[in-house]
């Protein structure tokens, strides 16, 4: 049997692992070809869930499809669309397909997405689903009653390591771990001197952490998601490193740069390895990993 | 207190459409408070209805009056003889009053001229902010007086979540994390190692709806 995503984390291997959006409606066939250009270059896919709030085909079927096509997949679970009998009744349905890793989210909040008059259900959050999987593993559901039949999952969460305030979120990754989280996926980091902070603070905790590595194509994205997006800091050099090249070679200048961070990271051991979001642009997640001698 | 807006005047006309006379009763407590169905804003809005009455050439009855508490219906007997005088009553005061008032007058449609927004307080001038949900298991105690239910746009209860931006939520720049705040407390307080404890998932029958609360 292959090796499972846990075993590679604690091989001591450099990990990588990235991200497949599955698409708004039934076409599956960007989505598949994807599938089958990442599933062997990286060690495990994962799948987003209705990704900010915007409604998409499962990642439950997106798991399912990878592992059909040989990869291994990690399931991302938010608690933003589902109470716990419907969270705990997928957990069960994706056992029974061979899925054995598992992010547990909150999610995002509703407003930010495109259903924006929708009920946020969040009867349960990021911190009680990895405790809600830890206990569906001792054989009962998170009402007490007996299961025929229990689970077991590799249960990662995430960490956002540029935020500000940084305090609130160390306590809440302590939590997370304490409730049973094996590995941590970042939210994207760009200041390795932050993220170096962080993994000072991690390292005392037994768990695995990639870095997340989102793809910049511009310093016109860099910028919108310094203002945008919350926990996101790129830092001028890099921005003034975007701006500096000539019209339509952003993309290039971004490959370029998130393959310099992904080589710094494992030169140096900061972490684990990377977690690499390309955000529609999963084509080119290759040439990065191959630039980066990987 | 209850905050509730008024809505918007168009609103209120097709909801009369029909009656001919109408007794606008406000409500004197908590509407009172967030100037939207006081005494004056009955005032205010009976005008503005006689207004549009005259505009479209009707010449309805609109009476004006307001009780000390809607939600109450020792309150409401004084306005008796007033109710037979009309075919609607339209309330100025939140749900609760428009209910209150439509079980003690049966007979007659009690329409609702405000949506009730929130249980809150006035923070600033013009301001009200919400503050409690009525979960039925306060945990106050643990959260440094900062209610992560209500105050958290997701409710969560073990820490903030990564959308906290320079202590302002994701959802809206104008809004405190409320789990920055509660950080921020614990620690002025010395009580930060209430911030690590697990809180589990909340029991979301804690008040079975409809609540009802008997004393023994
Ligand atoms: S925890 Fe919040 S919602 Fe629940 S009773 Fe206390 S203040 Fe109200
Ligand atoms: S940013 Fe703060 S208040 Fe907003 S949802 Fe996240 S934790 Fe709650």
């Amino acid at each position: 049997m292959a090796e499972s995503f846990r075993d590679v984390l604690n091989s001591g291997k450099f990990v990588i692992t990235s991200e497949i959006g599955p698409p708004k409606g039934t076409n599956l066939e960007k989505t598949l070809h994807h599938i089958d250009l990442l599933k062997d270059k990286v060690d495990a896919l994962n799948v987003t869930d209705n990704q900010s709030s915007v409604m998409r085909y499962p990642s439950l079927g997106g798991c399912i499809l990878i592992k059909e096509r040989g990869g291994e997949a990690i399931l991302q679970m938010t608690c933003r669309d589902r109470n716990r009998l419907a969270l705990q009744a997928d957990i069960l349905f994706a056992y029974t397909r061979g899925i054995r890793n598992i992010l547990c989210l909150t999610g995002d909040s509703i407003p930010v997405g495109d259903h924006k008059e929708a009920k946020g259900v969040f009867d349960l959050e990021s911190v009680q689903l990895i405790r809600m999987v830890r206990t569906m593993e001792s054989g009962t559901d998170i009402g007490g009653n007996e299961l025929n039949g229990a689970i077991e999952f590799y249960p990662g969460a995430i960490v956002t390591p540029e935020a500000n305030p940084i305090e609130p979120q160390l306590h809440k990754f302590k939590k997370k771990v304490a409730a049973g989280a094996e590995f941590f996926q970042t939210q994207a980091v760009y200041d390795l001197g932050n993220f170096r902070n962080f993994m000072q603070y991690a390292r005392q905790f037994n768990v695995k952490i990639l870095a997340g590595i989102v793809l910049l194509v511009s310093a016109r994205m860099a910028k919108f998601m310094n203002d945008n997006v919350p926990g996101i800091f790129v830092p001028q050099e890099l921005i003034d490193e975007l701006a500096g090249v000539e019209k339509g070679k952003g993309l290039q200048k971004g490959v370029e740069i998130a393959a310099r961070m992904i080589r710094t990271i494992k030169d140096e051991s900061i972490c684990d390895g990377v977690h690499i979001m390309a955000i529609g642009k999963e084509e080119i997640v290759p040439e990065i990993l191959a630039i980066a001698g990987l | 207190m209850i905050v509730a807006k008024q809505k918007d005047l168009e609103v209120i006309v097709g909801m009369l459409q029909g009656y001919e006379r109408i007794l606008v009763l406000g409500c004197g407590t908590c509407t009172a408070i967030c100037l939207t169905g006081g005494d004056r804003e009955v005032g205010i809005l009976a005008s503005s209805l006689r207004l549009a009455d005259k505009v479209s050439g009707k010449n309805r009855l609109l009476k004006e009056h307001t009780v000390e508490r809607q939600c109450e219906w020792e309150f409401l007997d004084e306005i008796n003889d007033q109710v037979k005088e009309v075919d609607a009553i339209l309330s100025l005061g939140c749900g609760v009053g428009v209910q209150a008032i439509s079980e003690r007058f049966p007979d007659i449609p009690v329409l609702p001229g405000l949506d009730t927004l929130f249980m809150g307080m006035p923070q600033e001038e013009s301001v009200w902010v919400e503050r409690c949900s009525g979960c039925g298991n306060c945990i106050l105690d643990k959260t440094a007086g900062i209610c992560p239910v209500t105050r958290c746009t997701k409710g969560l209860l073990n820490g903030p979540c990564g959308g906290t931006n320079n202590g302002k939520c994701e959802v809206d720049p104008e809004k405190d994390c409320a789990w920055t705040l509660i950080y921020q407390r614990l620690e002025k307080q010395g009580k930060l190692e209430l911030f690590d404890e697990y809180h589990p998932p909340r029991n979301f029958q804690a008040v079975v709806r409809p609540g009802r609360f008997t004393i023994k």
